[in-house]
């Protein structure tokens, strides 16, 4: 192969490479923003150094969030103080909170079980430990 | 031949020297120093961090913050971007056939601003992480650290803005007449790239600060939600300027690599325009990337789609220069002495971290990655890994043309093994933590995720090693550059060829002998 073409080869490997990152990213993540439009809306509140939780029946919850298994849930997350980040990363749940700004995350849980939360983004003192945990529960109703 | 380092002369006379090499052993000396400030903390985190629930070395979470938050501000920016001011200095107008730095005066200032931006951010030691993100710097965290943090960085940034005006006119209009640009050396061009690149970011992150300063005073309220600001304008602003920051790191490094691999390879290097392009090219995409830092922040589909378009694109770029290196390499009479060995660990490292990085840039995966330990193992595979590896690299290599003495071979092995395993030990585990969704800038974890805990002890060891690799390094540093055999000053590593270097240099005070 000559000089320059095999240059432009690897140049062109590497082009239809990222072209193919691009799009399927494209894809996957118009389908991952995409909310079911019955899911439940839930009020979550970052503050240092707590998470809390409204259900849409006004129930409030704080640092532990009980949901139901098979139902979709739409998170609203606000901040009372600083920037956070609300994540429960077994599900891939993740969105910053922003003081001033109300954020959206969305997902359904499918199995039952505890899974933790934790807040990714720095926020002071005790971000460490900015720890609650989510209990998904059968739907008995 | 007697070189400017042998010959005793007093440390004064290079402290107020403005000539561009001895301005460049400043750098060179004090980027070092804080190589092993910045690194004893790092060594403090990891060892920390060994011992989930402890309290080992740090028991309470500011002190950790601050440690963290300190560890990073150092290695960017009193050591990362005064080792390549340092090797700039000395090199760029040698390779641009001048007699020194445009505006010598102009220089020695920019320099002596570091140290005052460096004690500025040593004493305050401030906690606000070196993003340093709105509203918490405004309105939690603690002066008088985040002012003098404030303070210091604004030092930093004018000093960076001098020097990179200073580069642009050296390399511009004082090269040699008879030298076009598009000849001029790849590590000048580095040089050249990343200065205009100054110019054109740092003014924004410049005014930033300004602003949070006052909002930190409460007379205005631009990033702070609670007087009606916006936070996000925060970020905007700063990664505006600090994305393409990242490369403002990363390209001198490129440079020195350029400089060593065909050497090395004893073959013309594959090619200049190449290279030339693949750095003007990164140089102009690298501004279209930044808020691939903030997908998570709120940001609608259709601007996270167009930030990821901006980041993919500055990818060929970096592409070309590995590409360039390993054809350069192929099929030449290599000699592994130390320069080489990091040259090319440092690009395969580098290759890595790009396919990492392209990773992230993927939205997607992006909220796996966002805010964890990976993130935190993609950055040091630059930051270490490319970076740091290439500057050892250009170090070893200057070292007989400094110092007119040899290092010594077998242990710049050891510590090119100890930090090459180190390194990946280090930081690849530090991926996995990020997918098993450890956050970052954590003061402790749980222990109920083992996988946690073993990670983080894997990742510690592997930071032992390279804190071992460089306690070699400082120590060969010092005592072979003054017992060290005397060098071949033609062709210290017995290659052939020709060379530049600090020797052609002419020193007025240090009273060169020339050839
Ligand atoms: C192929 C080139 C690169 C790509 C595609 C890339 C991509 C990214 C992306 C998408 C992020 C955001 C990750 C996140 O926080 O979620 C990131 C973070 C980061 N990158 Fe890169 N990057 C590249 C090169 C570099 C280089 C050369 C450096 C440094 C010399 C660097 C240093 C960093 C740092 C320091 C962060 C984290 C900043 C922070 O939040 O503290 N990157 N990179
Ligand atoms: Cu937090
Ligand atoms: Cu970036």
């Amino acid at each position: 192969m000559g000089h320059d073409t095999a240059e432009w080869v690897f140049v062109a490997i590497v082009i239809a490479v990222l072209c193919y990152v691009g799009v399927d990213s494209w894809i996957v993540q118009k389908e991952v923003e995409a909310v079911p439009a019955d899911a439940e809306v839930i009020k979550v509140t970052g503050q240092q150094w707590f998470w809390s939780f409204e259900h849409a029946d006004g129930t409030k919850e704080i640092s532990t969030l009980h949901l139901k298994k098979d139902h979709a849930y739409l998170f609203e997350i606000y901040s009372k103080d600083v920037m956070h980040s609300f994540n429960i990363p077994d599900w891939v749940v993740f969105e910053d909170a922003v003081p001033g700004h109300t954020n959206h995350a969305w997902f359904a849980p499918n199995e039952v079980g505890t899974y933790p939360i934790q807040c990714r983004e720095y926020c002071g003192l005790l971000h460490y430990n900015m720890r609650g945990s989510l209990v998904v529960e059968d739907d008995k109703s | 031949m007697v070189l400017e380092l042998q010959k005793p002369r007093p440390v004064w006379q290079i402290m107020f020297s403005t000539h561009h090499t001895d301005v460049g052993y400043l750098y060179l000396v004090f980027g070092i120093v804080f190589l092993f400030m910045g690194g004893v903390l790092a060594m403090i985190i990891r060892t920390h961090l060994f011992f989930p629930g402890q309290g080992v070395l740090v028991s309470d979470s500011a002190t950790f913050n601050r440690i963290f938050t300190v560890h990073g501000l150092t290695m960017l920016f009193l050591f990362a971007l005064p080792v390549a001011n340092g090797i700039g200095n000395i090199l760029v107008p040698i390779m641009v056939r001048y007699k020194d730095m445009a505006y010598p005066k102009l220089n020695a200032i920019a320099f002596w601003m570091n140290p005052v931006g460096a004690a500025l951010l040593w004493l305050g030691f401030a906690d606000t992480t070196w993003v340093s993100y709105a509203p918490y710097s405004i309105i939690r965290a603690p002066g008088p650290a985040a002012d003098m943090f404030i303070f210091g960085m604004k030092i930093l940034g004018i000093s960076s803005i001098l020097s990179s005006i200073n580069f642009v006119v050296t390399i511009v209009k004082c090269k040699h007449p008879d030298l076009p640009l598009r000849r001029v050396p790849l590590f000048a061009w580095s040089m050249l790239t990343v200065s205009l690149m100054t110019i054109v970011a740092m003014p924004t992150y410049a005014a930033a600060l300004i602003m949070m300063l006052t909002d930190r005073l409460g007379l205005s309220g631009f990033f702070n939600p609670f007087a009606g600001g916006d936070p996000i304008a925060y970020l905007h602003l700063f990664w505006f300027t600090f994305h393409p920051e990242v490369y403002i790191f990363l390209l001198p490094a490129i440079g020195m690599m350029y400089e060593i691999i065909p050497r090395f390879s004893r073959k013309p290097l594959y090619s200049q325009a190449s290279g030339v392009f693949a750095f003007v090219m990164l140089g102009i995409i690298g501004f279209a990337s930044w808020g691939h830092h903030m997908y998570s922040t709120g940001m609608d589909f259709t601007t996270k789609v167009v930030f990821m378009i901006g980041t993919l694109a500055a990818v060929p770029a970096s592409g070309m220069h590995v590409f360039n290196f390993l054809a350069t390499m192929w099929g030449g009479r290599i000699r592994f002495a130390a320069p080489m060995k990091f040259a090319v660990g440092g690009i395969a490292l580098f290759f890595s971290a790009g396919a990492g990085g392209v990773l992230n840039s993927a939205m997607p995966l992006d909220f796996i990655s966002h805010g964890t330990y990976w993130v935190v193992g993609h950055m040091h595979l630059f930051l270490i890994g490319t970076i740091g590896f290439g500057f050892v690299a250009m170090i070893y290599y200057m070292f007989p043309y400094i110092t007119g003495r040899m290092y010594n071979e077998k242990l710049a092995s050891a510590h090119f093994v100890l930090m090459f395993w180190g390194t990946v030990q280090t930081f690849f585990t530090q991926h996995l933590l990020g997918l098993e969704g450890m956050p970052r800038r954590v003061y402790d974890y749980p222990t109920e995720f083992t996988s946690w805990t073993q990670l983080n002890q894997i990742s510690t060891i592997g930071a032992w090693m390279i804190g071992a690799s460089f306690a070699i390094f400082l120590a060969s540093l010092i005592y072979y550059s003054a017992k060290g055999k005397e060098a071949n000053m033609d062709d210290p590593w017995g290659i052939g060829g020709k060379y530049y270097y600090p020797v052609e240099a002419k020193n007025p005070h240090g009273g060169h002998s020339g050839y």
